[in-house]
């Protein structure tokens, strides 16, 4: 029954973000991307992340990808059409994904043990109390650290956004 | 019984239930704006247009469903789909009452409790901007896409007040589930006094179940924030285009969203089912006496007829109050109904009051919605969530 669902998911996660690849337009790639992040969301709750599965949800299809989808329905974007095909995509753009795919697959294998450590649910770790404990102790300065950063970004987007208006 | 089956009976139930409460929800709206507006309301289809939702339903299903030429086909039929499964989701997790014994099955009235309830209803509610503002772009017409887009910044300016709203009552209760939520509430200050979130100490609530209301009345599309759909500048906004059962849709989706949004509000400040005042003080007989009293009242009028149909109408009414008061007391159905009936009451008096600021207050001005949250609900909202931890955290929780 796990497996099913897992492979379920895991196979709309594929082909969904093959297909956000693929489509021409910016509203059927934004909605692609949402079922990535849904389905994602999925396996995240099958391997005991009950939290971090919500807060996907919330966060990245709910908060950042309406802001996308609001972006191209604001400026209203069309389907790209192809223009000029440049001769180095062509010859040498395939040669170079196969073998940046071996790359990540050669590391990928190298660098994480076999997986057998992983199971269904078999991490208990994922509740909220655990994920704030966790977040405000062994990991607080690298979490503070990152809010820093986000409001960075945010000041530097009102800077921005201010000086087109003067 | 096994969970499989228990757990299909309960949605069956709950999905009658709802879909009844659903279409029941207008009439009662239509019935209430008029006598507002000091008008009748539907009254010709059935006694007092009691079947007036049948008539809808009826007119709606053989009305012509186009779809625009220019439409983007997929999207505008997958956008009321969206809309409807998104709003009937959040039953799922809702509890309407206590764990109960019903011959011999012991099961809550809840379809199932999550742990991470109130998160999996912020899900659910994240996602309900995209029904709308598909709807808007895929007709491919100007006054459906300036709706989709007026929805999507309002209903992305309006979540965090909301969020922040629920997350001050949220550090009382020290759960995320909604059964435990509506748990921790019980118990009475002073012996008459409810502990609900809008009571209690040491940070009684009251701030941020007015912010929760305001943002429900923005993330429903309701008036005073109906901005998306207001007719007097987009026709009809985001459904323009739609007609037949896809309008339909769009408005069930917007009766479920508010009833869930009321039913939220109960859980999380009301006290959920818990009754008015201690069981030991006879909340248990206050079902009974209410029906009894309208019984009476029914009588009454019955006997002193104003208009003619009356004297045969109302006494058909007393007798089915009667019946319902009979019901509250059948030992059996107790633990059941009994809940149910404070849930229900407290929901419905949200849902009334929906329906009363509908019919009282005008529309906002688009930069007076964007800055009624940003200046005001959310500093608000801020605030209250810093005193109430501050509390919790110096007073115990």
């Amino acid at each position: 029954m796990e497996v099913v669902i897992f492979l379920a998911f895991a196979i709309v996660a594929v082909v969904c973000a093959v297909n956000l690849v693929v489509q021409t337009h910016p509203i059927s790639a934004a909605i692609s991307l949402i079922v990535v992040m849904g389905s994602l969301s999925v396996l995240y709750l099958q391997l005991g992340a009950e939290f971090i599965a919500a807060v996907q949800v919330i966060v990245y299809a709910g908060a950042i990808m309406v802001l996308f989808v609001f972006v191209i329905m604001l400026l209203n974007a069309q389907a790209e059409r192809k223009t000029g095909r440049s001769l180095v995509a062509r010859y040498i753009g395939v040669p170079c994904l196969v073998i940046f795919l071996g790359l990540v697959t050669f590391l990928l294998r190298a660098l994480i043990p076999s997986s057998d450590v992983v199971t269904f649910g078999g991490f208990s770790g994922g509740t909220a109390r655990n994920i704030g404990r966790i977040l405000f102790t062994d990991y607080l300065l690298p979490f503070e650290l990152t809010s820093v950063l986000i409001l960075a970004a945010i000041l530097g987007a009102i800077v921005l956004a201010h000086k087109e208006i003067d | 019984m096994d969970f499989i089956a228990l757990s299909l009976l309960k949605a069956a139930l709950w999905a009658a239930i709802i879909l009844t409460t659903l279409a029941y929800l207008q009439w009662v709206e239509r019935k209430v704006i008029a006598h507002i507006q000091v008008r009748v309301g539907p009254s010709r289809v059935g006694p007092h247009g009691l079947l007036q939702p049948l008539a809808d339903v009826i007119k709606l299903l053989t009305k012509e469903d186009m779809v625009p030429q220019q439409a983007n086909k997929l999207l505008y039929v997958l956008a009321p789909f969206l809309a409807v499964s998104l709003a009937m989701l959040p039953v799922a997790v809702i509890p309407f009452g206590p764990e109960v014994e019903i011959f011999g099955v012991r099961t809550s009235i809840q379809l199932t409790d999550l742990d991470v309830g109130i998160l999996f209803l912020l899900a659910i509610s994240s996602l309900n901007v995209y029904a709308i503002a598909l709807a808007g772009w895929s007709s491919n017409s100007k006054y459906s896409l300036l709706g989709g887009l007026r929805s999507a910044a309002q209903m992305i300016s309006y979540e965090l007040p909301l969020a922040l709203a629920i997350a001050a009552p949220l550090l009382l209760a020290n759960t995320l589930s909604l059964k435990e939520l509506a748990e921790s509430q019980a118990g009475y200050y002073a012996g008459w006094i409810p502990q609900w979130n809008v009571f209690k100490l040491p940070a009684p609530q009251i701030v941020s179940y007015v912010i929760f209301l305001m943002a429900a009345f923005a993330e429903t599309n309701r008036v005073p924030f109906d901005l998306p759909e207001a007719e007097n500048e987009l026709v009809a906004g985001f459904h323009t285009e739609y007609s037949s059962l896809k309008f339909a849709s769009f408005f069930m989706a917007e009766y479920a969203n508010v009833i869930s949004s009321c039913a939220l509000a109960t859980l999380l400040f009301l006290g959920g089912w818990l009754p008015l005042w201690p069981v030991e003080r006879g909340s248990n007989y206050f079902p009974s006496f209410l029906f009894l009293a309208g019984a009476a009242l029914a009588l009454y009028h019955g006997l002193h007829p104003a208009r003619r149909k009356d004297r045969r109408s109302l006494p058909v009414v007393a007798a089915v109050f009667l019946g319902m008061a009979a019901l509250f007391q059948i030992p059996l159905l107790q633990p059941i109904l009994i809940p149910m009936f404070w849930f229900g009451w407290k929901t419905g008096f949200l849902l009334f009051t929906f329906m009363w600021v509908r019919g009282t207050l005008p529309r906002f001005r688009y930069d007076q919605l964007m800055g009624f949250t940003w200046k005001l609900l959310f500093p608000i909202a801020m605030v209250n969530l810093l005193v109430t931890s501050l509390l919790v955290a110096l007073f115990g929780g």
